[in-house]
């Protein structure tokens, strides 16, 4: 009767199951069977084993993408998540002004991320844009076209103008959560405006924390659109992260094997930092 | 330590208050003696939590003064009126211990760690969380966190009152009743004004040696449970207070007799009315003090007889209106017809709600 029952239970689950295999486990497994292989043309494929693995964790032009994306999300962290709290904190709690607030942050976020790259483009081309025609009137040599430190001052500054709301939006919501009976206990315990935060906001905030450092963080590792419309990876490679340099293995030179050896490995980083940063910032409650 | 009086107080939310309806707190003159145990109990929505967070300091009355002694505190901020509150649900510092718990408020005012570890110890052992004192303040259960938001207002030693915002509504029922009795014994203990807001009957005569009844804004009543019990200033306090409430009958008087369905009742007070006199006039009187009368009385007719354990709560009909009374376990309801006495010094007359002034007092 039970067993019966649960037989028919399978059903239900059947058209997640599809759905996953289609959208996930088949394409996954597509790349890995192109990571294994190595073909020639003519749709022939032959055995390789685990030489496109070796290759890319050997080649010296993975290891410098890859400390690139390091770099770049590294920086963009480190400011994003530090200014978005700031901003939080600043933002007003009621009001006629927490709407113009909270549509003003969620502005750069509906810009779709192709245009975000062309604006900022646009906005820092030394001769025509606002941005870099003003750095230049003001004394710096700016070009972002063709020095590589300018290149990651802009590629850093348009990505913090459009990824910063984000954790404003995840941090106010959090700060809007707490009760004020907590602000309320505090004055009276006569804390100051560092303990208020150190003890009651930034606790609080840690587990939207833990979500907006776990998104950007993904998301920064990956990113693509932007940096290719802004630089294309350039002045030569300087800007190249591991998506752009990926999708020049897998498109430009038609490197199957190699492209796909390096999808997976990407991805498994993903993978392990996403696990890594999770246990370590969840740890604590758990105690 | 002090004295808080409360000087022709009123509070309205809104802007430009006109209308009695704009006030969330009519006017309003209290004295809370030091060292007191005091409860504000009233329904929800009578203005008791924004009485309590005007004494708090937490809101900013819109008339009137607040006076600690003789000092006027209506412009201070909660911190420098060295008040204590303990809230409606518990607050503790999650990432600290209960230890550092404890110790917060002290450390934030500078008070030398040696005299800081003394004070959290004594503290602790008063509010049994000794044996946690080490461990983190989040893993504690509800009435445990209520107990450090209690006595991170014991180990200060400047506070002039702590304050209660119905402490107990998180507290499992069972937990209840030891936490109340905690609290009484602290009051012993450490000799502290305290005020206890509730809307809990039972909670309020426990803790309070002096309760304010308070409704739609108003204070109706300040006087001790018995006074509250036995001589209700208003109708509310009346039906409000007690279980059964007191019942409450249309009457009329006349040449300071009073009447109910047309039969003339015993009462305390009603020869200090004048005939004539305006505003509904009604007779409280409680179950407690209705009896059945095998002669004469008042006749009724038994409706309905439930059982409460101790007592009988016996449902009666004086013509159309229904009375309580409360019979011993054991004795014998008769159906039907009967007749009911009311004790004449515990039977009062009230007049637009307000009991009327004057007579035998009991």
């Amino acid at each position: 009767m039970n067993k019966l029952q649960n037989n028919k239970a399978w059903l239900f689950v059947l058209p997640v199951f599809a759905l996953v295999a289609f959208n996930a486990i088949i394409p996954l497994m597509t790349v890995v069977n192109y990571s294994v292989q190595e073909t020639f043309g003519n749709n022939e494929f032959f055995w390789a084993g685990v030489i496109w693995f070796q290759d890319i964790l050997q080649s010296e032009r993975f290891h410098a993408s890859l400390g690139r994306q390091a770099i770049f999300t590294a920086s963009i962290l480190a400011i994003e998540m530090p200014l978005g709290v700031a901003i939080a904190l600043t933002m007003p709690r009621k009001g006629p002004w927490v709407s113009v607030c909270l549509v003003l942050m969620a502005l750069p976020l509906l810009i779709p991320w192709n245009v975000v790259g062309a604006m900022w483009n646009i906005f820092a081309l030394p001769d025509i844009g606002f941005l870099g025609h003003m750095l230049n009137a003001i004394g710096f040599d700016f070009n972002f076209t063709r020095q590589p430190g300018d290149a990651w001052f802009t590629l850093i500054l348009m990505d913090v103008w459009h990824w910063t709301s984000l954790v404003v939006l995840l941090a106010y919501a959090g700060l809007s959560s707490i009760p004020d009976a907590y602000y309320q206990a505090a004055k009276i315990d006569g804390a100051g405006s560092w303990a208020i935060f150190r003890y009651i906001q930034l606790p609080k905030l840690s587990r939207v924390l833990t979500i907006a450092f776990l998104l950007r963080f993904m998301d920064s590792f990956m990113i693509y659109t932007e940096p290719f419309v802004l630089t294309g990876g350039g002045p030569g490679n300087s800007t190249t992260l591991l998506s752009i340099d990926l999708v020049k293995i897998a498109l430009g030179q038609f490197d199957l094997g190699p492209a796909a050896a390096m999808s997976l490995i990407y991805f498994l980083i993903i993978l392990l930092l996403s696990w890594v940063f999770y246990t370590v910032m969840t740890r604590n409650e758990e105690q | 330590m002090a004295k808080i009086t409360l000087d022709d107080l009123r509070h309205a939310y809104g802007e430009n208050p006109e209308r009695p309806e704009d006030y969330a707190l009519q006017q309003l003159d209290i004295t809370f003696e030091d060292g007191g145990a005091y409860a504000l109990l009233g329904p929800s929505g009578c203005g008791k939590t924004t009485l309590l967070n005007i004494i708090s300091g937490l809101l900013t009355p819109s008339h009137g003064e607040v006076l600690f002694d003789d000092e006027d505190v209506t412009g201070l901020a909660p911190d420098q009126r060295h008040i204590a509150q303990v809230f409606q649900f518990p607050v503790v510092y999650d990432t600290m211990s209960v230890y550092d718990n404890l110790a917060f408020p002290l450390r934030n005012r500078g008070v030398p760690e040696a005299d800081v570890d003394k004070k959290v110890r004594e503290i602790a052992a008063m509010i049994d969380l000794e044996d946690t004192l080490m461990n983190r303040a989040s893993g504690l259960t509800a009435d445990g966190k209520q107990k450090i938001s209690l006595g991170r207002g014991l180990v200060r030693s400047d506070v002039n009152v702590i304050m209660f915002d119905e402490p107990l509504t998180v507290i499992d029922p069972h937990l209840k009743w030891q936490l109340r009795s905690k609290l009484k014994e602290l009051h012993q203990r450490v000799k502290r004004t305290m005020i206890y807001v509730t809307h809990d009957q039972t909670e309020a005569l426990t803790f309070a040696d002096k309760v304010v009844v308070m409704n739609v804004g108003e204070v109706v009543q300040i006087g001790t449970p018995v006074e509250l019990f036995e001589t209700p200033g208003h109708e509310f306090v009346g039906h409000f207070i007690g279980s059964p409430g007191m019942n409450i009958l249309d009457c009329e008087v006349k040449g300071g007799q009073a009447f109910l369905h047309g039969q003339p009742i015993a009462t305390s007070n009603a020869g200090a009315l004048k005939d004539g006199a305006e505003g509904p006039l009604r007779l409280g009187v409680r179950p407690e003090f209705v009896s059945l009368s095998e002669t004469d009385g008042i006749a009724a007719d038994v409706v309905k007889v439930s059982d409460s354990g101790r007592y009988q709560i016996v449902e009666t009909r004086v013509g159309d209106m229904p009375v309580k009374l409360l019979v011993n376990e054991g004795i014998e309801i008769p159906t039907g017809k009967t007749a009911l006495s009311f004790r004449a010094d515990r039977t009062r007359v009230y007049r637009d709600g307000w009991l009327v002034a004057g007579g035998a007092e009991a």
